[in-house]
C-alpha cells in the first residue's frame, strides 16, 4: 500500500499542499486554478489578520466553517478514535452474542446496521471492531514511521557508503508490491492483529525513508546547519537540533496519509483471513463474513465496506489539512 | 516530494515544433546527437542493473523467509503439530538442505533458482516452477484487461478533468480518484458482485470460465489502478498546461483540443510513464484480493493459499515473480523512454544541464537523483506532483 499511497496522495513539501479529496468539493477547483491574484488576496487578508490582532482562535473557527469536507472528516475521525480507544461508549452492548431470534434483520432503528447470521448486532461488532483495526493500523504505521525516518536520517545525515547501500536496499523493497512483501513476512511471523501490523509496518519502511532522507539531505545544505556547523557543534547537535527536527515536518504529514493506507492494508489481510481468528470483527473480516450473504443481505458486506472508505478518506482529508495551506492554517 | 529528484523527467520539455529555437537551443544540440554508442551504453547498463536488483530480490526475499529468527520446517509444519517427531522434523530439514549453516542454504538456492528451479511446494510436493507457469496465465489475463481499463479511464478522466472549462466538472472529477484509492478492493469487488451477478445476472460471480468472468475482476482490479493514473496524470498535465509552449501553441492558433491532446498530454504522459513498473506491481498485488474475492484460479489466489498454508517455496516464488514482472515493466520503459525523450541517454550530468534553475541552484547533494527512471522509481512519482507545485 505504501508506495502506492504516496505516490498517490502525499506530497507533504508542496508549498500550497494540494491533494485531492472527496470530500471537499467546494475547495478544490480553486486549488487547480487559483491564481496569482487569489494568491496576493489571500496574503493581504493574511496580512490584515495580523495588523488587527484577531483572536486566531476565532480565524481558525471561521476557516472550519468553509470547509464542510473538514468538519466531516474531523467528527468522523473522532467518532473512530473514540471507537478505538472506548467502544462501549458508542455500542454498550456485546460484539461476540447474539439473539438467534433477530438473525439477518435489515438495518432498523434497533439495529442500525442490521443483524448478521447469528442475530449479532453489526453496528455493535463494527464498532467493537475499530480497536483491533486501528491500533494495527496505529503500530503499522509507526513501524513503518519509525524504522523509515531512522534508516533515512542515517542514509541522509552519514552519506557515503551508508547511503549508497540503504538506498539500494530501498530499491529493491520497493520493487516487490508492498502487499506480497507483507504477505511473505506474515507467512514467517504467524498471524494475528499484531503480527499484521507489524507485516504492514515493515511493507512501509522503504517509502518513508527515501522521503526521510530527501528531508534531510535538503536541510542539510540549508544555511543554517552550515553555519551550525561552522559554528563548531557537535555532530550530534547538528543532527538532533537542526537537521531532525527541521526534516520530519513532511514525515509526519505523510503518516496522516499513511495511516489511511494502513488500514486499508490491515483490513485487506485480514479480509483474506491473516488477522485474529473469526469470533474476533475486525473490519476486514466482518466484510469476508458478510461474502456468504451477498445474495440476500447486502447490509453484511455494504455498511462496514463504507465504515473502511470514510475512515481511509477522513484520514486522508485531514493529512491535507495538516500538510496544506500553509500560512492559513497556521 | 525531493525535487531533488526531479531533474531528469521534470527538465523543461523541449518540443521542437513549439520551444523558441534560441530558448533551448543548447539542450537542443545536446539531445540531438546522443549516438547510436550512447543508446547501447544506455541500454546495457539497464539490463545489467535489471540483474542485480533480481538477484538483490532473491536475497531479500531469503533473508524474510529463512534467515529470520524463526524455523523454517516447524513453520511450514504447524509448530506446535505433536504428530511430527523431531526426528522427522531433522529427517525434513536435511531433505530441504536446511541444516546446512545459512550460507550454505543461500548459495545452493540461489544457485540452483538461476537454474530455473524454484525449490518443491511443501503442500502440493509439486515443483513451484510448475505452479507458477499454471498460475500466471490467468492472472495475466485479468490484469492485463484491468490495465487497459486503467490506462483508457484513468487517462479518460484526467484529460476531460483538466481540459473542461466546467468548474464544477472538474472539481467532481478530480474528486474520484481519491475516492478510488480510498476504496478497499475487496469490498468493490463484492459490491460488483452484488449488483451485477446477484441483482442483474449479467456475469458469473466466480470462477475462470469464459470471457464474462474476466469483466468484473478486471473491474475490481482497474479501480484503484485507474485512479493512480487519473491522479498522476491531471497532475502532470496541469502543470504541463502552465507551460509557455502552451500559450505559444495558442498564440499560434491552434486549437485548444489540439494542443491539449498533441502538445500537452505527450509531454505530460512522460512523467507517469515512469510510475509503471509501481502500477503493474500494483496490479499483482491486487490479484491476491480479486482472485480470493471471485474464487478465481492465478498467482493472487495460489498466494493466498500458500501463505495460509506457510508454504514458504511458493510465497518466495511468488515474490520473485513480482520482483521479475517489476524489472521487466521497468526495463521496457527504459527501453521506450529514449524513443520519447532523447535527453535521458544522456544520463546524469545531462539533467544538470537541463535542470530548471531552482533545481540547479540548488547544491546538487543527492547523486541519487539523477539516475534514470526504474531505479528511483518512488523519487520520480513523488516529483510529480512535486513539479506541479512551481
Amino acid at each position: 500500500m505504501s508506495t502506492i499511497d504516496s505516490l498517490t496522495g502525499s506530497s507533504p513539501s508542496r508549498p500550497d499542499g494540494f491533494v485531492p479529496t472527496a470530500l471537499d468539493p467546494g475547495t478544490r477547483a480553486d486549488d487547480f486554478t487559483a491564481t496569482a491574484a487569489d494568491r496576493f488576496a489571500d496574503a493581504v487578508r493574511e496580512h490584515d489578520d495580523e495588523l488587527t490582532h484577531r483572536n486566531p482562535w476565532r480565524s481558525r473557527l471561521e476557516d472550519l466553517v468553509r470547509r464542510p469536507g473538514l468538519v466531516l472528516a474531523l467528527l468522523w475521525s473522532v467518532a473512530v478514535v473514540v471507537a478505538a480507544f472506548a467502544p462501549s461508549l458508542l455500542a454498550p452492548g456485546d460484539p461476540l452474542v447474539g439473539v438467534p431470534a433477530d438473525k439477518l434483520q435489515p438495518p432498523s432503528a434497533a439495529h442500525w446496521f442490521g443483524t448478521d447470521q447469528l442475530g449479532r448486532d453489526l453496528y455493535t461488532r463494527v464498532v467493537h471492531g475499530t480497536p483491533l483495526t486501528l491500533r494495527a493500523a496505529l503500530v503499522a504505521v509507526l513501524v513503518g514511521l519509525v524504522v523509515g525516518a531512522l534508516v533515512g536520517l542515517a542514509a541522509g545525515f552519514v552519506g557515503g557508503l551508508v547511503d549508497d547501500v540503504a538506498m539500494r536496499v530501498v530499491d529493491v523493497l520497493l520493487s516487490i508490491p508492498a502487499l506480497l512483501l507483507s504477505l511473505a513476512l506474515i507467512t514467517v511471523l504467524g498471524f494475528g492483529s499484531v503480527n499484521v501490523a507489524i507485516a504492514v509496518g515493515i511493507a512501509n519502511v522503504a517509502a518513508v525513508s527515501r522521503i526521510m532522507r530527501s528531508e534531510v539531505l535538503r536541510v542539510r545544505t540549508s544555511g543554517f546547519v552550515e553555519a551550525s556547523q561552522a559554528g563548531g557543534s557537535r555532530w550530534w547537535t547538528v543532527l538532533f537540533g537542526h537537521v531532525l527536527p527541521n526534516s520530519v515536518g513532511p514525515v509526519v504529514v505523510l503518516a496522516a496519509l499513511e495511516l489511511g493506507g494502513a488500514v486499508l492494508a490491515v483490513s485487506s489481510l485480514s479480509f483474506l483471513g491473516y488477522g485474529e481468528p473469526p469470533p474476533a470483527p475486525e473490519w476486514g473480516a466482518l466484510v469476508a463474513g458478510g461474502r456468504d450473504f451477498l445474495r440476500t443481505s447486502w447490509w453484511l458486506t455494504t455498511l462496514p465496506g463504507l465504515v473502511i472508505v470514510a475512515t481511509v478518506l477522513a484520514a486522508g482529508r485531514l493529512s491535507r489539512a495538516l500538510d496544506g495551506d500553509p500560512g492559513r492554517a497556521r | 516530494m525531493t525535487r531533488h529528484g526531479t531533474p531528469v523527467v521534470q527538465a523543461r520539455t523541449t518540443d521542437a515544433r513549439t520551444v523558441p529555437r534560441t530558448e533551448g537551443a543548447p539542450h537542443d544540440a545536446r539531445a540531438a546527437r546522443p549516438g547510436g554508442d550512447a543508446v547501447t551504453r544506455y541500454l546495457a547498463r539497464r539490463l545489467g542493473l535489471a540483474v542485480l536488483v533480481l538477484w538483490a530480490a532473491y536475497t531479500v526475499s531469503f533473508v524474510v523467509l529463512y534467515a529470520l529468527p524463526g524455523d523454517p520446517v516447524s513453520i511450514m509444519y504447524g509448530g506446535d503439530s505433536t504428530d511430527v517427531t523431531p526426528e522427522q522434523l531433522d529427517a525434513l530439514r536435511a531433505e530441504y538442505g536446511l541444516d546446512q549453516p545459512l550460507p550454505v542454504q543461500y548459495l545452493t538456492q540461489l544457485l540452483d533458482a538461476v537454474r530455473g528451479d524454484l525449490g518443491t511446494s511443501v503442500v502440493s510436493k509439486q515443483p513451484v516452477t510448475t505452479l507458477l507457469a499454471q498460475a500466471i496465465p490467468p492472472t495475466a489475463a485479468i490484469a492485463g484487461a484491468a490495465l487497459l481499463l486503467a490506462v483508457v479511464g484513468g487517462g479518460t478522466l484526467a484529460v476531460v478533468a483538466t481540459a473542461t472549462r466546467h468548474r464544477a466538472l472538474a472539481g467532481f472529477l478530480l474528486s474520484l480518484p481519491p475516492l478510488g484509492v480510498a476504496i478497499p478492493s475487496f469490498w468493490f469487488g463484492l459490491t460488483l458482485v452484488q449488483w451485477f451477478s446477484f441483482q442483474l445476472p449479467i456475469f458469473p460471480a466466480l470462477g475462470n470460465q469464459g470471457f464474462a468472468s474476466i469483466v468484473l475482476p478486471a473491474v475490481t482490479l482497474a479501480l484503484p489502478t485507474s485512479a493512480i493514473i487519473a491522479q498522476l496524470l491531471s497532475r502532470s498535465l496541469l502543470h504541463t498546461l502552465r507551460e509557455p509552449y502552451v500559450d505559444t501553441a495558442l498564440a499560434k492558433g491552434a486549437g485548444r483540443v489540439r494542443v491539449h491532446l498533441r502538445h500537452a498530454l505527450r509531454n505530460a504522459a512522460l512523467p507517469a510513464l515512469t510510475a509503471t513498473g509501481l502500477v503493474v506491481g500494483g496490479l499483482l498485488s491486487g490479484a491476491v484480493v480479486t482472485e480470493t474475492v471471485f474464487s478465481r484460479a492465478g498467482l493472487g489466489r495460489l498466494t493466498a493459499t500458500s501463505v495460509a498454508a506457510q508454504d514458504i517455496p511458493v510465497v518466495q516464488g511468488v515474490v520473485l515473480v513480482a520482483a521479475t514482472v517489476y524489472v521487466l515493466t521497468n526495463l521496457l520503459v527504459d527501453v521506450v523512454y529514449p524513443l520519447l525523450d532523447p535527453r535521458i541517454v544522456t544520463g546524469g550530468r545531462a539533467a544538470g544541464v537541463t535542470a530548471e534553475p531552482d533545481d540547479a541552484g540548488r547544491p546538487a547533494a543527492d547523486e541519487h537523483a539523477t539516475r534514470p527512471p526504474s531505479t528511483a522509481p518512488a523519487e520520480h512519482a513523488h516529483a510529480v506532483p512535486a513539479g506541479g507545485a512551481r
